[in-house]
C-alpha cells in the first residue's frame, strides 16, 4: 500500500485536531502559549501582559470553560527572525490549545503567516500592525490590543482643533511607526494640516540628538512621535534638554508616555497622547484590576496589562459558551465575535474584522500622572483596510 | 543646511564620539594589553548605568554615586579577571568570546533578578541641571557637557599614565611581550589584574555619565557593546588613540548621515569602517601585531 503524501498530512492534521477535542473532552489543562518579549527593550511589556493574563485568570478560579489553565511562555526576544520557530515551538512542540501575544509588530507579522495555515486560536495581546485585522485577518485570529490606526488616527484631530497646522513626523522605521505615521497623516491631510518633514530612525536606535537639531531648525507648530518602552523614555528627555519642551508641543499616541512616564520624570509634562487607555480613567472594572493587579503584582497595571487581562477575560466569556471545547471551531468562533466586556478600558466588543472597537482617550502629563483630558474618539473602529471577513 | 545647524550637528557628533571612545578604550585597553576580546564589556557599561540609577536614588545626588561607583566597578573588574579571565591568557580567542558571551548572560540575568526590567530615569545633579543656549532654537544641558568634559579629561589622563609612568611601562611592555618582562622580575600577571580593572571602570564610567542622558534599561550594554567594537576595529585593535579617532569618525559620520540620508542611518556607521578597512586592514592605527 502506498500511502501518499496528501493523505499522510491530513491524517496528520486530523490527529491534532482530533486530539485537541479529546483533550477538550476530557477535561484536560487547557495550555495557553505566550509567545511574548521577557527580554531585551520590550521586557517589561511582556511581563505586564503575562501578569495581566494571570490576575484575570485568579479572578476566574484558574479556569476557563471548566479546564484548569496551564500557561507555557516563549520568550520571543522581540526578533522577527525567530518568530517562526518560536511559534512552531508552541504549536508543534508544546501543542498549545489557544496561542497568545506578542508584543512587537514583526513577530506578529511571522506568527500571522504560520497561524493562517495552523487551525490554533490565537489571540493577539499587542501588537497594533493593521494587517493582523487587514489583509491577513483570519476567523480564528483575534486582537483585543488596539490597532496602530485607532491609536494615531484620532491624535491629528487633536492637533489640528488646537491650531498646529505644520508638524514634524519622527518614527522608529519599522511597521508599527509607519503604520502610525500613515494613519497620522491621513487624518491630518485631510483636516487641512501640512507635514513639514518626516524623520525616520532606525529600530531600535536610539541617538536622537541630530535629528533634534533639526527639529530645533525647523520651528514647526508640533511634532507627533511613535516610541515606546526606553526609547520612548530616552527621547522625551532628549527633547526636553534640547530646550523643544517648552517650545514645540510634542504628541504622539499613548505608547510615548505609557509604562515611562516616572523615568520621564519633568520631561514628559504637558506633552498630551492618544490611547484607548489611562491609569486614571474613571470606571469601577479598571479601579478593581488595578487594586487586584497590585496586590497580585506589587507594581501598578498599564495599558499591556490591561491587555492581557481582557484577553483571558474574553477566552473566559466564550469558553464558557462552549464548555470549554477549544476544538469547537465555528462555535467558539461565534462565541468570541459576540464577546462584550466591561472592561477597565471602557465598553469593548470585536469588530467584524476582529479587533477591539473602543473609545480612543485624550490624555495629558500633568504633575506626572497621566490625566484624562476627555475621549478624542468614540467607538473607534479600525478601518480594516484588507480585511474581506463578515462584509 | 545653515551653517549654524552644520556647526550644531558637528557638536552632536563630538559630543558622541567621546561617549563612545570612552565606553571603546576599555575595550582596546584590555584587548591591546591582555589579548582577551571581552565582549563582557557592554555588561560593564550597562552596570555602571544601573548602579549610577540605584546609588543615585539612595544618596541622593549622581556626583556621589560615580564617587561610589567607581571603585566598585573596579572591584568588579578585578573579581572578573581573577575568577574568570585569569585562566584563558593561555588559550584562544574563540574561548574567550564563549566565556565572556557567557558572563553577558550572567549579567543580564543579574540586572533582572536585582532591579527588574524596568526602565528607569537618572536626575542630574542639581549643581549641573542647567541649559546652556546653543544657536536660537536649541538648548545643550550641562550633564551633557560635563560628560564631554570628563570624557576629554580621561582620554588625556590615559595617555599620560600610558607614556610617562612606570606603571605605564610595563603595561605597554607587557602588552608587546608578556614573556619577556616576567622573565625581567615582573609580576605580569599584576599588571593584568590593574589593566583588566581599568578597563571594566572605564566601561562603568560611561555608564554611569551616559545614564541620565540614555535613561537606565535592560540591554542598553549590547547595542554599546557591537558599536564599541566598531569603533575598536576603525582604530585599530588595541590602539587607544585609534579608539579615539575611530569614535569620533563614528560619531560624526552618525550624526551627518542622520541628517543627510536618513535611508541609511544605521549603515552608515558600518560603511565607513568598511571604508576604512579596506584603505587600511589594521585599522587607522593598527599596531602591525600577529595574533596572540
Amino acid at each position: 500500500m502506498t500511502l501518499s503524501r496528501r493523505a499522510l498530512l491530513g491524517a496528520a492534521a486530523c490527529s491534532t485536531l482530533l486530539s485537541r477535542r479529546l483533550r477538550a473532552a476530557t477535561g484536560a489543562r487547557l495550555k495557553i502559549g505566550l509567545l511574548l518579549p521577557y527580554s531585551g527593550t520590550y521586557a517589561a511589556l511582556g511581563h505586564n501582559i503575562t501578569d495581566g493574563m494571570k490576575v484575570a485568570a485568579a479572578e476566574h478560579g484558574g479556569k476557563l470553560g471548566g479546564r484548569e489553565v496551564e500557561w507555557v511562555a516563549v520568550d520571543d526576544e522581540s526578533d522577527p527572525a525567530k518568530a517562526p520557530a518560536n511559534v512552531n515551538k508552541l504549536i508543534a512542540g508544546e501543542k498549545v490549545d489557544i496561542l497568545t501575544g506578542p508584543v512587537h509588530s514583526g513577530v506578529a507579522m511571522a506568527m500571522m503567516q504560520i497561524v493562517r495555515q495552523e487551525n490554533v486560536l490565537t489571540i493577539v495581546t499587542n501588537a497594533g500592525a493593521q494587517a493582523v485585522t487587514g489583509t491577513l485577518c483570519a476567523p480564528h485570529v483575534f486582537r483585543t490590543s488596539f490597532s496602530n490606526w485607532q491609536v494615531s488616527y484620532p491624535c491629528a484631530d487633536v492637533m489640528l482643533k488646537a491650531g498646529h497646522k505644520r508638524a514634524v513626523l519622527m518614527f522608529w522605521n519599522y511597521s508599527f511607526g509607519q503604520e502610525s505615521m500613515a494613519a497620522f497623516k491621513e487624518g491630518y491631510s485631510k483636516g487641512g494640516g501640512a507635514v513639514v518633514k518626516e524623520i525616520a530612525v532606525p529600530f531600535p536606535n536610539t541617538e536622537f540628538q541630530a535629528n533634534l537639531s533639526e527639529i530645533a531648525a525647523l520651528k514647526p507648530d508640533a511634532v507627533f512621535v511613535f516610541f515606546a518602552g526606553a526609547g520612548a523614555a530616552k527621547f522625551v528627555k532628549d527633547y526636553a534638554d534640547a530646550g523643544l519642551q517648552q517650545k514645540v508641543p510634542l504628541y504622539g499616541s499613548g505608547f510615548l508616555t505609557e509604562g515611562v512616564l516616572t523615568a520621564q520624570g519633568a520631561a514628559a509634562e504637558g506633552i498630551k497622547t492618544t490611547l484607548h487607555y489611562a491609569d486614571a480613567l474613571d470606571n469601577a472594572a479598571n479601579k478593581k484590576f488595578r487594586e487586584s493587579f497590585k496586590k497580585a503584582t506589587g507594581r501598578d497595571a498599564d495599558v499591556y496589562a490591561v491587555a492581557g487581562y481582557d484577553t483571558v477575560n474574553t477566552l473566559a466569556q466564550a469558553l464558557g459558551k462552549v464548555k470549554g471545547d477549544t476544538g469547537a471551531g465555528k462555535e467558539l468562533i461565534a462565541a468570541l465575535e459576540a464577546t462584550r466586556l466591561d472592561s477597565p478600558r471602557g465598553p469593548f466588543r470585536f469588530s467584524k474584522a476582529h479587533n477591539p472597537v473602543q473609545d480612543i482617550y485624550l490624555r495629558q502629563v500633568k504633575g506626572g500622572k497621566e490625566v484624562v483630558l476627555g475621549v478624542a474618539m468614540k467607538d473607534a473602529e479600525d478601518p480594516a483596510a484588507g480585511c474581506k471577513m463578515g462584509k | 543646511m545653515s551653517f549654524s545647524l552644520v556647526a550644531l550637528q558637528l557638536i552632536n557628533g563630538v559630543e558622541y564620539g567621546l561617549l563612545l571612545f570612552l565606553v571603546a578604550s576599555g575595550l582596546t585597553l584590555v584587548f591591546g594589553v591582555l589579548g582577551v576580546l571581552n565582549f563582557a564589556h557592554g555588561s560593564f557599561y550597562m552596570l555602571g548605568a544601573y548602579l549610577a540609577w540605584w546609588l543615585s536614588e539612595r544618596t541622593g545626588n549622581l556626583l556621589l554615586a560615580i564617587l561610589v561607583g567607581l571603585p566598585a566597578m573596579a572591584l568588579i573588574g578585578l573579581l572578573v579577571e581573577r575568577l574568570a579571565i585569569a585562566r584563558l591568557y593561555l588559550r584562544d580567542h574563540l574561548a574567550q568570546v564563549l566565556l565572556t558571551y557567557g558572563l553577558v548572560l550572567l549579567f543580564n540575568e543579574l540586572q533582572r533578578a536585582l532591579w527588574g526590567n524596568d526602565v528607569h530615569g537618572v536626575a542630574t545633579p542639581r549643581s549641573l541641571s542647567f541649559t546652556i543656549p546653543l544657536g536660537e532654537a536649541q538648548t545643550w544641558p550641562a550633564w551633557r557637557a560635563f560628560t564631554a568634559l570628563c570624557c576629554i579629561a580621561v582620554a588625556i589622563a590615559m595617555r599620560q599614565v600610558i607614556l610617562k609612568t612606570r606603571f605605564g611601562m610595563r603595561v605597554r611592555a607587557g602588552a608587546s611581550n608578556a614573556e619577556m618582562v616576567e622573565a625581567l622580575g615582573i609580576d605580569v600577571r599584576r599588571v593584568f589584574s590593574v589593566v583588566f580593572s581599568a578597563g571594566t571602570a572605564l566601561a562603568g564610567l560611561a555608564g554611569m555619565l551616559a545614564a541620565p542622558l540614555t535613561t537606565v534599561y535592560p540591554g542598553m550594554g549590547e547595542s554599546v557593546l557591537i558599536l564599541s567594537f566598531v569603533v575598536v576595529v576603525i582604530g585599530g585593535i588595541g590602539s587607544i588613540k585609534g579608539a579615539f579617532l575611530g569614535a569620533m569618525l563614528v560619531g560624526i559620520a552618525d550624526t551627518f548621515g542622520k541628517v543627510l540620508l536618513p535611508g541609511f542611518a544605521s549603515a552608515i556607521v558600518y560603511a565607513v569602517m568598511a571604508a576604512v578597512l579596506l584603505w587600511r586592514p589594521r585599522g587607522l592605527l593598527g599596531p602591525a601585531f600577529e595574533g596572540r
